[in-house]
């Protein structure tokens, strides 16, 4: 007990100097990241330029206009001026027009359905949402895991999601956009991990009582090391078959990573067309012991 | 069969803390009815408020069920912020199952029986009084409004002892609010609490919608009315188009949840984005029904204080009007993330930046009302200045995440947690403050403390700032809302400034408590003996505080946009006020238990459905239904005053009036 507070106050401390530096959506590691960031800080620098003058306007007005300065001139016919009118409404308009331009040309450019530009040919990942994890299939590589999603690192990926269950959403911070999963449907998205490194990432839709489990871990690894991953992960491990997916849709959470050596032809199809059953939800109506996310290490 | 669904084992007895807390509420609920009825007092409440018709009466009771449930709602915020302040690489001290139910409460709480009550209350104390007239079109129907929307807390509240409440966040997104992936009451309960209610709130919509229409006093046109009135006439358009949509799209639910139909299920062709299309097809408006009025409340505080007109009023009509209409065409902002493609987003993400020009005119107009004024930092004017200021960051970043690309990375985050906390604290929270200060002294007679009141204010808004400036940031890191206990180092310290900030809010909240007590105790040092302690400019200051039932012996002549500023100014040129009127006899609505008696039976209909109590339900509704039989052939529904009792009543105010204009000094030229 002691040692775990020990331990928080020194994780408290580093995650201080840390914080920002390394971590979310301020510090992009892959294009789709760092241009979403740049819409983001551009439109925010734009819109501080009138909200820092207005906020200073107010305490300044306030303060010059009270009641007990002998300076301040008492104007009480000012409630009409055609020419400040005409100010109030263009500023904001001025600032919503050069906005909207930004909004028009941001959503074409980084719709999550548009294909990355890149010389390299972009590879498919199809993703699942389950209660409580995320699986993750590689239709041309034969091979899938759970909670741990592996890719070249400088390679498009692209995406299709669905969901057994419920909706989430798929979200790397530091890859950028993120996309919901419905049940019965497909949607897309294209990312792409810059350099190799690790990236936490997350289901950003509440989802029921194990949804603070459904964090899984983006390895971003050079394309030999995946070839070797891949490889490895052929050599060991169970076949995802329909039996297996089923028992795999049972409410779980928490679930340590792990991969299967094959995976039964369709599989993604069959469950974005509900060929295989959507997830059955609690048993009994109230959440089963194991169903329970349980402390982590 | 008897009871349905419902069995002793519905009762948590092994969760201390639901325990415990419902545990106290039964305790002083039952102190409080026991100390109502053996201390005598059951007939003069009867009599004078359950079955009061009277608006001021109603607008009163609105507000009390707020700040109980603003009270309920923010013990519900202090067990999330400290569950996530401890909640790293542990379970905290909440499971799940109870976490979850938590924000759900929290949110459904807030904005249903928080916030709503809270603003309608305001707008019914004050309208009719600035409208000069003696009260709303339907009296008796506004009675059953409030009536129904205290079923609806009561049904929340009784999850807390009685089954559970949802799990499913404040709106119950499907398919997790669905049968198979929610097999409890709570999601039941929240459907019945927020339909019962639901009602009341269309019948105040209809009802101030038609009184600010039709019954207006002599003179006053449209372009005069005060600008509270133009913006509860905006918020009550947006009831009445936008909830009935809210009780269709749960009706649906419902309709899933309990005879097996698949309008959004996961299979036989249901379709879960219907719902989230249909739900925030009311929940944008609904943002603007409750900020909407708090910007009338803001208006006249400002312009009150800074002993100035409102600067540019048409501008400010214009601005309302153009939010109230543009905020039914951005909805889909709530869900960028499902795909939609680049042109859809690209247009709402436009439309929902085009709603922040209404509010920047607002923002400029305000500031542009202090310019050239006498500005009184009296409490209501705090919270003004600390709305302009907070709600200007707030409505900065609702803009950023309306650029789609930035959405991508925010949505759901904490970010946006902080972002709406951001408008709704400062927007609706602090208005209803500002209000409730502003008006407290023409409800009762007196005002409120004035150094609790400022204590109140800088404990909130620097405890707002410290409680939602670091979710700022850690939704910039990545943090997703709703997590019952994560394992990222770099959010821990942030969660605990967070809860840090919590801890001063509640200071602040104590401060608000108090104020009130000692407020009541000091009542004759406070003692607000003129009607017009704030030198006002609308109509409510010409009466008596607190106001006779009738509120105008005469009705007044609007001559100008500020009616009371003008009769007042003629007074004082002339040294003198006009001439006694003629008195008559005052035709008033009688009192009438419709409305308790009503909710009394929506209460067991409601609790009956959830529990599927099946002749519990046909009693409910008979009952119900039957009420309004009886009232519908009521044979005297209206009382008279008599001239001399109206004479006498406004003898005395015109004589504090004389005395007033004797002793009046009025803002340095």
């Amino acid at each position: 007990m002691r040692f775990a507070l020990f331990r928080n106050v020194v994780v408290l401390c580093l995650a201080a100097l840390l914080s920002g530096c390394n971590f979310g959506v301020l510090s992009p590691a892959g294009p789709v990241g760092s241009a979403d960031a740049t819409i983001m800080l551009d439109s925010l620098a734009i819109m501080l330029a009138i909200v820092v003058p207005t906020i200073i306007a107010v305490l300044v007005f306030a303060w010059w206009f009270r009641e007990s300065n002998m300076r301040a001139r008492y104007m009480p016919d000012f409630v009409y001026s055609g020419r400040l009118e005409l100010v109030v409404w263009s500023i904001p308009i001025l600032v919503i027009m050069f906005l909207g331009g930004i909004i028009w040309v941001g959503s074409h450019e980084l719709d999550p359905y548009r294909p990355l530009r890149s010389i390299i040919k972009p590879m498919d990942v199809q993703v699942v949402s389950l209660d409580w994890k995320w699986l993750f299939i590689y239709p041309h590589e034969g091979v899938a895991s759970v909670n741990d999603l592996v890719v070249p690192a400088g390679t498009p990926i692209h995406f299709y999601l669905t969901s057994a269950s419920v909706m989430n959403a798929f979200f790397v911070p530091r890859l950028g956009s993120m996309i919901y999963t419905m049940n019965g449907m497909v949607t897309q998205l294209h990312l792409e991990a810059s350099h190799v490194g690790e990236f936490h990432g997350l289901s950003a839709h509440f989802s029921g009582d194990g949804f603070p489990g459904m964090q899984f871990t983006v390895h971003a690894v050079s394309p030999a090391a995946f070839g070797q991953w891949v490889r490895a992960a052929k050599s060991r491990g169970p076949t995802l078959d329909a039996q297996a997916y089923l028992a795999l849709e049972q409410q779980s959470s928490d679930v340590p990573p792990m991969t299967f050596s094959a995976v039964m032809p369709h599989l993604f199809h069959q469950i974005a067309t509900q060929a295989l059953p959507p997830g059955t939800g609690p048993k009994n109506g109230e959440p089963t012991s194991d169903a329970r996310p349980v402390a982590e290490k | 069969m008897l009871f349905g669904k419902l069995s002793l084992q519905a009762i948590p007895f092994n969760q201390p803390i639901p325990m415990a807390a419902s545990g106290i509420v039964v305790v002083v609920m039952i102190g409080v009815v026991s100390w109502i009825v053996f201390g005598g007092h059951l007939p003069y409440l009867w009599r004078e408020w359950i079955t009061s018709v009277d608006h001021k009466r109603i607008g009163v009771m609105y507000c009390l069920l707020a700040l109980v449930m603003l009270l309920r709602g923010f013990a519900d915020a202090i067990m999330m912020r400290s569950q996530q302040a401890v909640a790293f690489h542990s379970m905290g001290y909440l499971p799940p199952e109870h976490y979850n139910q938590i924000f759900s409460a929290h949110g459904t709480i807030m904005i249903f029986f928080g916030a709503m009550p809270f603003v309608i209350g305001l707008m019914n104390f004050a309208v009719p009084l600035q409208l000069g007239v003696r009260d709303v079109a339907f009296p008796t129907l506004n009675s059953v409004s409030f009536w129904l929307t205290a079923t609806g807390a009561l049904l929340v509240n009784i999850s807390l002892l009685v089954g559970e409440f949802a799990r499913t966040g404040w709106l119950p997104y499907p398919p997790l609010s669905e049968i198979t992936y929610s097999p409890g009451v709570g999601v039941d309960y929240y459907l019945w609490a927020i339909q019962i209610s639901g009602v009341g709130t269309l019948l105040t919509g209809v009802n101030f919608v038609t009184t600010i229409l039709k019954v207006r006093a002599p003179g006053m046109g449209y372009l005069r009315m005060p600008m509270f009135c133009w913006t509860a006439l905006a918020a009550n358009l947006l009831i009445v188009a936008a909830f009935p949509v809210l009780t269709a799209t749960l009706a649906m639910l419902t309709l899933d949840r309990y005879l097996g139909f698949h309008f959004f299920t996961n299979t036989a062709g249901g379709n879960m984005m219907m719902f989230m299309n249909l739900i925030w097809a009311w929940g944008h408006p609904e943002v603007y029904i409750l900020v909407l009025p708090c910007f009338g409340i803001f208006s006249e505080v400002i312009s009150t204080f800074s002993s100035k007109p409102l600067f540019g009023y048409r501008s400010m009509v214009v601005a309302t009007l153009f939010i109230c209409l543009v905020s039914f065409m951005v909805w889909l902002h709530h869900f960028f993330t499902m795909g939609a493609g680049g042109n859809v987003n690209a247009v709402f993400g436009i439309a929902t930046s085009i709603i922040a020009v209404g509010t920047g005119v607002k923002i400029y107009n305000w500031l542009f009302t202090m310019y050239g004024g006498r500005v009184r930092f009296a409490v209501p004017m705090l919270w003004a200045l600390g709305f302009l200021v907070t709600f200007t960051i707030g409505g900065m970043t609702g803009v950023l995440m309306a650029v789609p690309p930035a959405d991508f990375l925010l949505h759901n985050s904490m970010f946006l947690v902080a972002h709406f906390h951001n408008v709704i604290i400062a927007g609706v929270l602090f208005g209803a403050f500002a209000g409730m200060e502003y008006w407290f002294p023409k409800a009762f007679g007196f005002r409120l403390d004035e150094r609790w009141g400022k204590a109140a204010f800088w404990f909130a808004i620097v405890g707002f700032y410290v409680t939602f400036m670091p979710l700022y940031v850690v939704g910039l890191l990545g943090m997703t809302r709703r997590m019952q206990h994560y394992n990222v180092a770099a959010w821990y310290p942030w969660l605990i400034a967070s809860a840090i900030g919590v801890v001063i809010l509640a200071v602040g909240a104590v401060c608000q408590v108090v104020q009130l007590v000692v407020s009541i105790r000091n009542r004759t040092a406070l003692d607000d003996v003129t009607g017009d302690p704030w030198d006002g400019r609308s109509l409510e200051w010409a009466t008596p505080s607190p106001p006779p039932a009738f509120n105008f012996a005469v009705l007044p002549q609007v001559q100008d946009e500020e009616a009371y500023w003008t009769i007042k100014q003629t007074a004082r040129e002339q040294a003198r006020l006009r001439p006694e009127p003629e008195y008559r006899p005052i035709k008033m609505p009688r009192n009438s238990p419709t409305g308790f008696v009503c909710a009394f039976f929506a209460t067991l209909m409601g609790f009956a459905l959830i529990w599927h109590i099946w002749w519990l339900v046909a009693v409910g509704g008979v009952g119900a239904f039957a009420t309004f039989v009886v009232f519908a052939w009521r044979d005297e529904e209206e009382y008279e005053i008599p001239a001399e009792e109206v004479a006498r009543i406004d003898r005395a105010n015109r004589s504090a009036r004389r005395e007033a204009l004797v002793t009046y000094t009025g803002p340095r030229p």
